[in-house]
């Protein structure tokens, strides 16, 4: 039996041949290492994502997310729900505070629920938890360390944390306007973090890059131009929307501003997995637009 | 939908702010708010935001309801959740912010070339086909929706990103045929008018 076991809600982004597969690819690689066994949510639905409001509105966002979590509930019993996207996370995590303090919502939400296949009822049983949550918070750092065979040294990071694995829930222990656990697991995979990085909090513009590009490319302009300036060559994040809003836009921003951006822009399993002695490929390094070279060399290395 | 806005306006006389308690998600919030302006410096568009949260629930206990519900402000929020954190009187701003904008497009006061307001129905209209999202049939729709021109003019500014993206395995060029989906679509389908029902009842909307 595996080490830990979790009901594991993947998200739309981590699809095949979605925009964050390689996140993807890098989770199950590092899980394996870790001897974390995921369960896949059968037939698991979008959790409407923060910007499903407007059309979504109340219940039938919170009717998403509950038949998420009532599967999980039915078929993964006894285990916690791990989210590896901010955004799902935090979506799902609502509804469940939203249904566990008002009763009526909650009859209402069932009454939809069942309406839908596998005769589903939603209960409120299981925790929701993001991946690094889980991390840090069952397995320690200690235990994250102990894999390391293939220290990442001489590589100077920052960790970019973002909104929604931040706020309005976060991670125990930490603060919403400083956390400090991205600069640990950089530490732990022997790179150095860059422990000033004073945008590592700023919003990206999440959603709106898409709708209100100028302004969501000036905040994300913010937050690549911090990391140069305190001689990061790399910037790591947790959040899949992260990731691509600030990797995919750095040529726009070129264009608009004049700048020469061309920073790689990874996620923690990434850097854990290549620390842990696995292939780039495992590492899903072939899934970056900007290319992360450095990583991949050291993938290439033996261990 | 301008039926849909007198029969609010009829029903709640000019009381906006028992409006909103009764309509818009944590309305019941609003009266809490000690005008302190914390939230005021917290939004990262900030200066897109014509009335910034504080003003905005000022607004509405002066009962301003048109200037309100037809603002661009709300539709600038971007989920960031720095102003619930920080809050002293913890009121779930994002949510009422989410909660206003929500209701104001469906009285159809919403402005209506909003890219945000545009962007958010297609992108739910996306996931509510099919259960999840499928990425490219979402942007080609984004492209597109100010018509064929601007949407291949748009294409053409976007397309280093796809070609990126392509290349890359993060979005699949068949995806417009080849994306599934989820199996129990017709019970998620069953399952969202539903709650639309119960949704439209509770917060009086005439179907
Ligand atoms: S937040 Fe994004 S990735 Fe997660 S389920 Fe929703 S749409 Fe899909
Ligand atoms: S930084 Fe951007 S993508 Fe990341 S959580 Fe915040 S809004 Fe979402
Ligand atoms: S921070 Fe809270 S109390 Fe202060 S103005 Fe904003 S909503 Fe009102
Ligand atoms: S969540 Fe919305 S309202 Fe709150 S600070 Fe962020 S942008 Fe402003």
């Amino acid at each position: 039996m595996a080490r830990k076991e979790y009901s594991f809600y993947p998200g739309c982004s981590s699809e095949r041949r979605a925009s964050a597969s390689n996140y993807m690819v890098s989770v199950e690689s590092m899980c394996k290492k870790l001897d974390i066994k995921l369960n896949e949510i059968p037939d698991w639905n979008c959790c409407g994502a923060s910007i499903g409001y407007a059309q979504g509105g109340e219940l039938p966002r919170h009717v998403m997310n509950a038949r998420n979590l009532a599967i999980s509930e039915q078929v993964n019993k006894g285990q916690d729900v791990v989210a590896t996207c901010a955004a799902c996370w935090l979506g799902a995590k609502e509804t469940k505070d939203r249904l566990a303090h008002d009763s009526g919502l909650l009859a209402e939400a069932n009454e939809a629920l069942r309406e839908a296949g596998m005769n589903l009822t939603y209960k409120g049983e299981q925790e929701v938890r993001h991946m690094v949550e889980v991390l840090i918070e069952d397995l320690g750092y200690d235990e994250l360390k102990k894999p390391v065979v293939r220290p990442l040294e001489g590589m100077k990071i920052a960790g970019y944390v973002g909104c929604q694995t931040n706020r309005p829930f976060g991670i125990a222990g930490e603060s919403f306007e400083n956390p400090k656990y991205l600069d640990h697991l950089v530490e732990i995979v022997g790179a150095e973090p860059v422990t000033g990085y004073d945008q590592k909090v700023t919003c990206c513009g999440g959603a709106l890059a898409f709708s209100e590009p100028e302004k969501s490319q000036a905040q994300i302009k913010k937050i690549v131009e911090s990391a140069y300036d305190y001689g990061a060559e790399m910037i790591v994040t947790p959040c899949p929307v992260c990731q691509m809003n600030v990797e995919i836009y750095q040529g726009q921003i070129n264009k608009r501003y004049g700048t020469k951006f061309n920073m790689p822009v990874t996620y923690y399993s990434q850097l854990m997995t290549v620390a842990y002695g696995g292939s780039a490929k495992e590492a899903g390094l072939n899934g970056q637009i900007v290319r992360a070279s450095r990583l991949e060399e050291i993938a290439a290395k033996n261990r | 939908m301008g039926d849909q806005n007198t029969s609010m306006v009829q029903k709640y006389r000019n009381d906006f702010l028992k409006e909103v308690e009764a309509n818009v998600e944590e309305g019941a919030w609003v009266k809490m708010c000690m005008q302190c302006g914390v939230c005021a410096g917290s939004c990262p568009l900030g200066p897109a935001w014509e009335h910034p949260p504080q003003e905005i629930f000022m607004m509405i206990r002066a009962g301003r309801r048109e200037e309100v519900l037809k603002s661009e402000s709300m539709w600038m929020c971007t989920s960031c959740y720095n102003c619930i954190v920080r809050c002293p009187r913890e009121l779930p701003i994002t949510h009422i912010m989410h909660g206003l904008a929500n209701y104001a497009h469906r009285l159809g006061l919403a402005p209506k070339m909003n890219p945000t307001r545009r962007f958010a129905k297609i992108f739910w209209d996306n996931i509510a086909k099919s259960g999840r999202v499928n990425e490219l049939e979402l942007s080609v729709r984004l492209y597109f929706m100010d018509g064929f021109k601007a949407g291949v003019l748009k294409g053409l500014a976007m397309k280093d990103i796809g070609i990126g993206m392509m290349k890359t395995g993060r979005l699949n060029p068949f995806g417009l045929f080849a994306h599934k989906g989820c199996k129990d679509i017709k019970g998620i389908h069953k399952m969202l008018k539903k709650a639309y029902e119960i949704e439209d009842r509770k917060k009086g909307f005439v179907a």
